[in-house]
């Protein structure tokens, strides 16, 4: 069994071609871009190109479907909240006034905070596919080498790998002891009251931290009889000698990048696009 | 003889700082360049310990306190550090599955490298290498999920011999591995010595596993001291085993019994070297005549039916096919097979931690199906293999009485329950103590009344005995026994083929999801077909038959069952 999550899927596509480091370079390049602009149109490029390429690593949406789920929701709390807080932060950038309706008070439903609410959400929407290609398409040992390539200390890398590695594991583990709990008598659902829950709760993570302290140390005593920290750096066996590929990717994420920046300078002036005036 | 010695302790003890007592006493050893040496001892005895002090986890990772020298390769190992160490002694941990660091085998076998800063090309270049000496290179690209026992095992190996080490180091190489694979893993060993450039020592008390292949000298350490090193003849011949709780082969004992004097001449290191004169193999056939098996038990009333079952996890891989089979009141038998045949998930589904997908289980005459995880439990106990797993209180009465208290059953009854579980498991005097005070056997016994005291028909036991020493396993083996003659139905899932023919009359065996054999434990254990497909390994007691010349070795291995249950083994 795997993990749901952070499942690599072994596909051969010229997404999972790419070395990890060129793809969190992308992701990290393209992030920029969308985080810099506020131009929707550049936004909405942006999103197409990323949805283009979660098309083409042929990652299912039966696997992302719990992420996107929870990517919608956060989303919408996230788009309530900006409107509660500031309902008029929109006429603040834009400098015009259209009310279309007023709720209680000073609520007041304007073209320009929803447009730029809306922004916001693409912002995210476009960023969110590049993310969920990098974690689905790198595995945990290539994702600590690059992490590793742009100045993470590799004991660090190294320690986010090994979780990964070991999750599925651990999860599998606590099946188990939860099953042989549940056989003892001990009700996990809703029915019992939050105390109980509580400290049922904690009769199954006892076990499970007893188990996986005695799994740490025969890990670290492996790790160490072959020699790991023994120099400031390391090699890596899964690291993917950059090709053109990674070349192209590259460049494609940079020109993307200095495209959005040209036109904040040259045609908007401003971070932000404004169709108001 | 002029060759140093690669491995040389001189009167060294030591002791660990979380300990009262010296772990290791007065050592003294040399262990030579090309030498093949199994150091056998209990559980405690120290022999990790000293295995420990040669790869440098003594002193650079456990601390203590150490009194004379122990040189690795000329130098004191105290003046050197774990990875100069490591550069000389490769160490193959016993979980392999900790070993595994690397997401696939090739990465794995690399580790080493990679920490050693061993350019890209180079790297898979020697972990190719590495992997053809082995036979593993078609399955670098797999992932430990992928693996089986003794792919890993090999993954493990080939990790440390990508180093060009001088000496491997196995510690217990064998508790993780089925009996099959443990054989292979002995045969991969033996041929890696075979051209006498590489030191191997190997800590194993599994001694006649370990002796299915030559080994140079056996050391066998008890109570932290030397208690022998000699060879594997002398050393069967003696009565050395006996006295520091190592089991002897099964066909010396059966030797013995038949009265056969075994000397060092005899050469029963092994069992490939035994000679037997001709009126020695006579002994053996008088003994073998000698008494009438006794009768069959009459046939008790069954307690679980199961009943045309079929399971998978997910649509498509079945795990459980038309798994059929009648457990009967007070039987003690074992559910055997390779790893993935669906042991556990059989106990899975009687236990309604799953649900079958045909077919039903029928405890006492009633369908399971109906009930919750909690009401089967009252019928049908189930004990996880590590006790660690299962402890969650700190006091070890709280933890008995925990699933009394979670059925609200009333203070009286659960004291009273309580102190008879207790005391079947012989925990009586410890009940205010913490759990985290017991040693293993003790807290597998709390394990066990805590289901005991829900007064359980059936208990099941995930590899009751899995990595215990024979003095552990003596323990709760006998200790299992005596709760099956207070009438409680046990079954256990194993791989320990002495389990199955010391205590469990009857054996089922399982293959591929479908139940491939259910007869008695010495027919299942000199079936060559049952044998190879459940992964285990014909018992020494059937070659000694055939040298004896005794045509009917499931008769001799019975014989030799019934034995030692005459004489309260």
């Amino acid at each position: 069994m795997r993990n749901a999550l952070f499942a690599a899927q072994k596909l051969d596509t010229p997404i999972h071609r790419l070395s990890g480091l060129t793809k969190l370079c992308c992701f990290m390049l393209l992030t920029g871009a969308v985080m810099f602009s506020y131009d929707i149109r550049v936004i909405l490029c942006v999103m197409a190109f990323s949805f283009a390429m979660l098309r083409l690593s042929r990652i299912t949406y039966q696997s992302i479907r719990l992420m996107v789920l929870y990517v919608g929701i956060f989303l919408l709390i996230n788009a309530v909240l900006t409107f509660l807080f500031s309902p008029l932060y929109g006429t603040e950038i834009y400098g015009t006034k259209t009310v279309w309706f007023t709720l209680l008070g000073s609520y007041a439903v304007t073209s320009e905070t929803l447009f730029f609410i809306l922004t916001k959400m693409f912002k995210y929407a476009s960023v969110i596919p590049l993310g969920m290609i990098f974690l689905m398409t790198t595995d945990p040992s290539e994702l600590a080498a690059s992490l590793c390539s742009i100045g993470t200390p590799y004991k660090a890398a190294y320690a986010l790998s090994l979780t990964l590695r070991y999750f599925p594991d651990v999860q599998r583990e606590y099946r188990n002891i939860s099953q042989a709990q549940q056989a003892r008598g001990l009700e996990m659902s809703k029915k019992a009251k939050l105390r109980d829950r509580f400290v049922r709760g904690l009769s199954i993570i006892l076990p499970l931290i007893l188990s996986t302290m005695d799994r740490i140390d025969s890990i670290t005593n492996a790790m160490d009889l072959r020699g790991f920290g023994k120099h400031k750096k390391r090699t890596w066996y899964v690291k993917r000698p950059l090709c053109r590929g990674d070349v192209l990717a590259l460049s494609l994420s940079a020109a993307i990048l200095l495209g959005t920046i040209a036109v904040s300078v040259f045609v908007n002036h401003s971070r932000f696009y404004n169709p108001f005036v | 003889m002029n060759i140093k010695p690669i491995i040389e302790f001189r009167d060294f003890s030591f002791q660990y700082f979380t300990q009262s007592e010296p772990t290791l006493r007065g050592i003294t050893l040399q262990i030579f360049p090309g030498e093949k040496v199994l150091i056998a001892g209990p559980s405690g005895s120290g022999k990790s310990t000293l295995g420990h002090c040669i790869n440098g986890l003594i002193p650079f990772y456990y601390k203590g306190e150490s009194r004379g020298t122990l040189t690795v390769n000329g130098v004191e190992t105290k003046q050197q550090n774990i990875f100069r160490l490591s550069k000389v002694v490769g160490t193959v941990l016993q979980d392999t599955d900790c070993q595994f660091v690397g997401l696939t085998a090739g990465e794995d076998i690399a580790f080493s490298m990679e920490n050693d800063r061993v350019a890209l090309p180079e790297m898979k270049e020697r972990v190719l290498k590495a992997a053809q000496m082995l036979d593993m290179d078609r399955w670098l690209t797999l992932s430990p999920f992928e693996l089986s026992g003794g792919q890993k095992q090999r993954t493990a190996l080939a990790g440390v011999m990508v180093d060009d080490v001088d000496v491997l180091l196995f510690d217990e190489p064998l508790a993780n591995l089925d009996p099959a694979t443990g054989k292979q893993a002995i045969e991969i060993i033996h041929d890696i010595c075979r051209d006498r450039t590489k030191t191997v020592i190997i800590i194993e008390h599994r001694l006649e596993d370990v002796l299915h292949r030559e080994v140079d000298r056996v050391i066998l350490i008890d109570d932290g001291q030397i208690a022998a090193d000699m060879d594997a003849h002398s050393l069967v011949a003696s009565d050395v085993l006996k006295t520091h709780g190592i089991r002897e082969p099964l066909y010396v004992t059966a030797l013995k019994y038949a009265g056969v004097r075994v000397t060092p001449a005899s050469r029963a290191g092994y069992m490939q070297t035994l000679r037997l004169s001709a009126a020695e193999k006579q002994q053996v056939v008088d003994w073998h005549n000698a008494v009438q098996p006794p009768p069959p038990p009459p046939e008790k009333p069954p307690v679980l039916r199961v009943e045309h079952v079929d399971f998978s996890y997910d649509a498509g891989k079945q795990v459980l096919s038309d798994v059929s089979f009648v457990i009967r009141e007070g039987e003690m038998l074992s559910l055997v097979g390779r790893n993935g045949a669906g042991k556990s998930t059989i106990a899975k589904l009687m236990c309604g931690f799953e649900r079958p997908d045909r077919g039903r289980i029928l405890c006492g005459g009633e369908d399971i199906a109906k009930k919750s995880i909690k009401e089967i439990a009252e019928q049908i106990g189930y004990v996880m293999q590590n006790p660690n797993q299962m402890i969650s209180q700190t006091l070890i009465r709280d933890e008995v009485a925990l699933g009394l208290k979670l059925r609200g059953t009333d203070k009286d009854e659960t004291e009273d329950r309580v102190q008879n579980a207790l005391s079947i498991c012989g925990l009586r005097p410890f009940r205010k103590w913490p759990v985290a005070s017991l040693s293993y056997g003790q807290k597998k016994r709390v394990t066990i009344a805590a289901i005991l005291a829900l007064d359980p028909k059936i208990i099941i036991l995930d590899e009751p005995t899995a990595g215990q020493d024979y003095r552990h396993y003596s323990e709760i083996m006998d200790f299992l026994r005596a709760i099956n003659e207070r009438g409680i139905t046990v079954l256990m899932i194993t791989h320990d083929m002495h389990l199955m023919q010391e205590y469990t009359p009857r054996v089922i065996a399982l293959s591929d999801g479908q139940v491939i054999a259910d007869r008695s434990a010495a027919a299942i254990l000199t079936d060559a077909d049952v044998i190879g497909q459940a992964n285990l390994k014909e018992t020494s007691l059937y070659a000694l038959a055939q040298l004896a010349g005794i045509p009917d070795g499931t008769a001799f291995v019975q014989r030799f069952i019934d034995e030692e249950r005459r004489r309260g083994l």
